[in-house]
């Protein structure tokens, strides 16, 4: 009997996670889709004005500021966390692997908006200067701002997941590397690193689900402008930075494109997701 | 001789673990290491590629000389891996295409050409016996083959550096007996062209294919000399009494 009634405890706490993802899904199809449709699809997501006053609700600026961002993010990103976590589980001395780890743990824990303030003091001026040295313009706040705060906002995912596929390689591929004369390098890079593959891509993508889910920080130094850029150093909104801005005082038509906003976003994490499990299956048959 | 170690003594930490070893074996023979679990002969055969390196506290004192150079000394680590290859005990393939897998080695060590790398597969494949059963699937992950397949592509592997010494560690221990004859055969083969030194728990197949066998017990070769001889009229008592079943 009381086996019975623990199974149900668990089979409960598992279905709490199904059912969250789909409430979250219903309510966010429920609102979104009939504002989209009233504003229609073709003009909403590749309108390039966004005027909610006038009516005009494109948000053509906003998905393409949130796909440079990200792009951006992995740039800065990727090979970094990458090169880390190889650092970390096939070079790094004893002595200095603990603090190195407490430090990655600790920038994981950082709130968002405390990046945002990092971003604001001291990449925006710093930005500000490189862009008007190379005569680029701009004010700081830009789509390179915002990309190189997200590189390393998603390096804490990316090494954590890495570090740790690198580590479940079994020690017998890197051992027969050694064995037919290969160096530390390449038995790193040519055998482990690959055997690592499909650890190291849910790494990245994960990395990639928090930089353009990334809110906070990027809406204190992206500068916000809803348009389309005509360069990295001009400033950018993004599909996030969109819906937290202007939510506050949204009403009717307004209010459900910005629901809508919502269901784009959700659909490019599902999007980002699948990818990765067809990527996955692929590399257990290949 | 191709190897000699010489008062070789080697410590793990506190462990003495191979005491004033000293052993010549010879070129184009199969010299087998018998002898209890912990007796050293893994040990042993590890140094000699100087797979020890990496276990940490591991100290060696004396000297391990291939053809007349010494491995700690004269030689790059790893070009000493090249001239020494290896097999382990259990099959460990790479999760690769059996293609890649053979060319690794030869790609770690400088050959690009597309030509030479397919002439250097077939080759190692065709002198691991295992080409027949690999040519239509190159390409195709190596991990899925059976233990014995996989066993015999790490010998492929390993051929295909060209070496002159080939360390097996119980290469048919994770294997079925069909599998296990086919890697014996295949080693009888081999013994031809390459040195081979072969760790057994199983004294059936160090009579059956070694030329020469050492016996090990606590970190000392009790006994060693010709096959034969040694399991036929052994001179310590010791290696008697392991070889007729009292103890080990």
């Amino acid at each position: 009997m009381k086996e019975k009634i623990m199974k149900g405890v668990f089979l409960f706490a598992a279905c709490a996670s199904i059912l969250a993802v789909g409430l979250i899904c219903y309510f966010l199809l429920v609102n979104g889709i009939p504002g989209m449709a009233k504003i229609g699809v073709g003009k909403f997501l590749g309108g390039k004005i966004w005027r909610p006053n006038n009516d005009e609700f494109g948000i053509l600026p906003m998905i393409v500021g949130s796909l440079y961002v990200t792009a951006g993010a992995i740039i800065f990103g990727v090979p970094i966390g990458i090169l880390t976590s190889v650092f970390m589980a096939k070079y790094c001395p004893k002595t200095i692997y603990r603090p190195l780890k407490t430090a990655i743990e600790l920038l994981s824990g950082i709130p968002s908006v405390v990046y945002g303030f990092f971003g604001l003091v001291v990449l925006v001026p710093f930005v500000r200067n490189v862009g008007r040295s190379l005569g680029l313009g701009g004010n700081g706040s830009s789509i390179f701002t915002a990309s190189l705060l997200l590189g390393m906002m998603i390096l804490p995912t990316i090494i954590g997941v890495t570090e740790s596929a690198i580590r479940a390689v079994p020690a017998a591929y890197y051992e027969g590397a050694l064995a037919l004369g290969a160096t530390h390098e390449g038995a790193v890079f040519k055998v482990v690193l690959p055997a690592a593959k499909s650890g190291v891509v849910a790494g990245v993508v994960l990395g990639i689900g928090r930089a353009i889910g990334e809110t906070m920080a990027v809406i204190m130094v992206a500068g916000n402008q809803a348009r389309l850029p005509n360069g990295i150093f001009r400033g950018i909104r993004t599909l996030t930075a969109n819906i937290v801005l202007e939510m506050g005082y949204a009403t009717d038509l307004h209010r459900e494109a910005l629901i809508a906003t919502g269901v784009v976003l959700f659909v490019f994490i599902l999007a980002i997701n699948v990818s990765v499990s067809l990527l996955n299956r692929r590399g257990q048959n290949g | 001789m191709k190897i000699e170690v010489k008062d070789m003594n080697l410590y793990y930490g506190d462990f003495h673990a191979l005491k004033d070893i000293n052993i010549g074996i010879e070129e184009k023979k199969i010299t087998a290491f018998i002898g209890p679990s912990g007796c050293g002969k893994s040990t042993l055969l590890k140094s000699i590629n100087r797979m020890n390196d990496l276990v940490e506290n591991c100290r060696i004192k004396g000297d391990i000389f291939l053809d007349g150079e010494n491995i700690y000394k004269d030689l790059d680590v790893n070009l000493l891996r090249k001239r020494v290859g290896m097999v382990f005990q259990k099959p460990n393939p790479f999760p690769m295409s059996i293609y890649d897998n053979v060319a690794y080695g030869p790609r770690t060590h400088g050959i690009k050409s597309k030509a030479m790398l397919d002439d250097i597969v077939e080759k190692s494949l065709r002198d691991a016996a295992i080409w027949e059963d690999t040519k239509d699937r190159l390409k195709k992950s190596a991990l899925g083959m059976s233990g014995g397949q996989q066993q015999r592509l790490c010998i492929a592997r390993a051929l295909a550096v060209q070496p002159e010494v080939l360390l097996m560690d119980e290469p048919t221990s994770a294997l079925d007996p069909i599998s296990t004859t086919k890697i014996e055969d295949l080693a009888m083969e081999l013994k031809k062209d390459y040195t081979i030194v072969m760790v057994t728990h199983n004294m059936q197949q160090a009579l059956r294919i070694s030329d020469n066998t050492a016996f090990f017990l606590l970190g000392e070769i009790v006994e060693y000399n010709d096959t034969e001889k040694l399991f036929s009229i052994p001179s310590d008592q010791r290696t008697e009494d392991y070889i007729t079943g009292r103890f080990g």
